[in-house]
């Protein structure tokens, strides 16, 4: 037999019908990616302990002004804006971004906050969202001078050697690269914005290289985490290194 | 055989609410078959959209326990049966009856997009590199989850500057189409609101036929709609060779 019962109206913040816990997918994101933020700017105001041997902190390099002859704060505060710039308009972070911060929307099918204004990107502030591959742009200078800091962290004054740190540096930018190299924007200048790769000028290398860009590109939230983890966790083992906390050990 | 409650929405226009039936359950059954079974037993009424039961047609489409799906293509057994399960309409359009909405919004956007304009000297012959991606955009079958959940639409309702992703869908595989002539960038900026979309991969969550719309067919038309419109780099070179914008 039929029971009637009422139904309720859905437009708070948090409304929704679905009965698993939808916030789970959010929780993560807050957590490491606060965590992470206060982390990279306590450590981008403390201006030491960045380097140590052949090493150099990913969140000072390239190293610019470390005497204070012109700049007088911390050298990584010159920097930070260009790898903060690719992540914060990286299509892959910005979904997880308005979901964790914004709850624009929370999750799928879950209410937002009434009464809202939207505008997605079509203004201020995130129409800036648009100049994602200029942050790529830097994104790929900046890789240089990790992929350079990699190669020097091999070199010891003794010569040539392998430390913990020389691993670390090194997967810490194959995994950057790998992030850098799977963004959208990239797969579409490479190849994705054609039509026609039979009809057009290098067409076929450049599909060749959209294929490899979209291969990586499937995986783009992996690589974004990943490199996330191991950009901190590269900068924390130098600066244990560089404080005294914790002692280099030499394989090689 | 084990019973199970189906809390589904019995309404019209002008309102309704939840009404709970008792459904016994069978081997393989599936939300559609529940709602066959209320159908048949006690509420003859019932309204339901439906054809093909396997999840081609795209009719059936509603929100099961709060997620839009395919009635046809959710498992009982896939789902929590220690607690009601709710079948609602989809959100984002009109409730003509019971489970079934007005989407009629949708067919008046997909007259606004430019059929597909071959080059009037084009040779019909394509290399299957070059219609790759457009063959995946071709698996769409109009269930609509995706603009039912896309938030753009169902929590701010601007149906009036947003087409939604099926439509981004639609006009992805007519942009990138080999043989095709015309340009809908400014379509896709000015008519069909694209930079309202903010990439939260709900549309892509949804798709029962798991077409990657973020990934291969949004963001790359948000790309060609950037070099079209706010990269000035490709926007001076576009000068500098004169090229028109369509």
């Amino acid at each position: 037999m039929a029971e009637l019962s009422t139904t309720g109206s859905v437009t708070r913040l948090g409304s929704t019908q679905r009965q698993d816990s939808w916030w789970i997918e959010i929780l993560p994101v807050i957590m490491v990616m606060g965590g992470f933020s206060v982390y990279a700017t306590l450590r981008a105001l403390e201006g030491k302990f960045y380097e140590w041997g052949p090493y150099i902190s990913p969140f000072y390099s390239p190293l610019i002004d470390a005497n204070h002859h012109w700049w007088p704060f911390s050298p990584a505060i010159l920097i930070l804006g260009g790898p903060l710039g690719f992540r914060a308009t990286c299509y892959y972070y910005r979904k997880a971004l308005y979901r964790a911060f914004l709850f624009d929307p929370p999750a799928c099918a879950v209410s937002e906050p009434s009464g809202r204004k939207y505008s997605g990107e079509t203004a201020f502030p995130f129409v800036l969202q648009n100049l994602h591959r200029y942050f790529f742009y830097l994104a790929v200078l900046f890789l240089c001078f990790l992929w350079y800091d990699a190669v020097l962290a091999f070199f010891f004054p003794e010569g040539f050697g392998i430390g913990v740190g020389s691993l670390v540096m090194l997967v810490n930018v194959v995994l950057l690269s790998t992030y850098t190299f799977s963004c959208h924007s990239l797969r579409h200048l490479v190849g994705g914005k054609l039509d026609c790769f039979s009809c057009t000028a290098f067409g076929p290398p450049r599909h060749s290289a959209w294929r490899v860009v979209s291969f990586l590109n499937e995986r783009h939230m992996l690589w974004a985490w990943m490199s996330l983890f191991s950009v901190g966790l590269t900068d924390l083992y130098i600066r244990l290194v560089s404080s005294g906390y914790l002692k280099d050990i030499r394989i090689l | 055989m084990s019973d199970v409650t189906m809390r589904v929405f019995r309404g019209d226009r002008d309102g309704g609410g939840p009404v709970d039936y008792r459904v016994a359950l069978t081997p393989g059954m599936v939300v559609l078959d529940a709602l066959h079974a209320i159908q048949a037993h006690q509420a003859p009424d019932l309204a339901v959209r439906w054809n093909c039961k396997a999840a081609k047609c795209g009719s059936c489409s509603a929100e099961v326990n709060g997620r839009p799906r395919l009635a046809c293509k959710t498992r009982m057994d896939a789902l929590p049966l220690d607690k009601p399960i709710t079948v609602y309409p989809l959100k984002a359009f009109p409730v003509i009856k019971d489970l079934v909405t007005d989407v009629s919004w949708n067919y008046k956007v997909n007259a606004k997009i430019p059929a597909f304009t071959p080059r009037p000297d084009v040779k019909w012959k394509m290399e299957q590199r070059d219609v790759d991606r457009v063959q995946e955009f071709r698996k769409c079958i109009e269930c609509f989850l995706c603009q039912d959940v896309c938030h753009v639409l169902r929590d701010h309702g601007k149906k009036e500057q947003f087409g939604g992703p099926r439509f981004f869908v639609r006009v992805a595989s007519l942009e990138m189409h080999p043989l095709d002539s015309v340009s809908r960038t400014k379509l896709l900026k000015e008519e069909l609101g694209i930079g309202l979309c903010n990439i939260t991969k709900c549309c892509t969550e949804v798709c029962p036929e798991e077409i990657h719309i973020t990934d291969n067919a949004i963001i790359p038309l948000k790309e060609r709609v950037v070099d079209e419109f706010y990269d000035p780099l490709t926007m001076l070179v576009r000068k500098i060779r004169g090229a028109k914008r369509d």
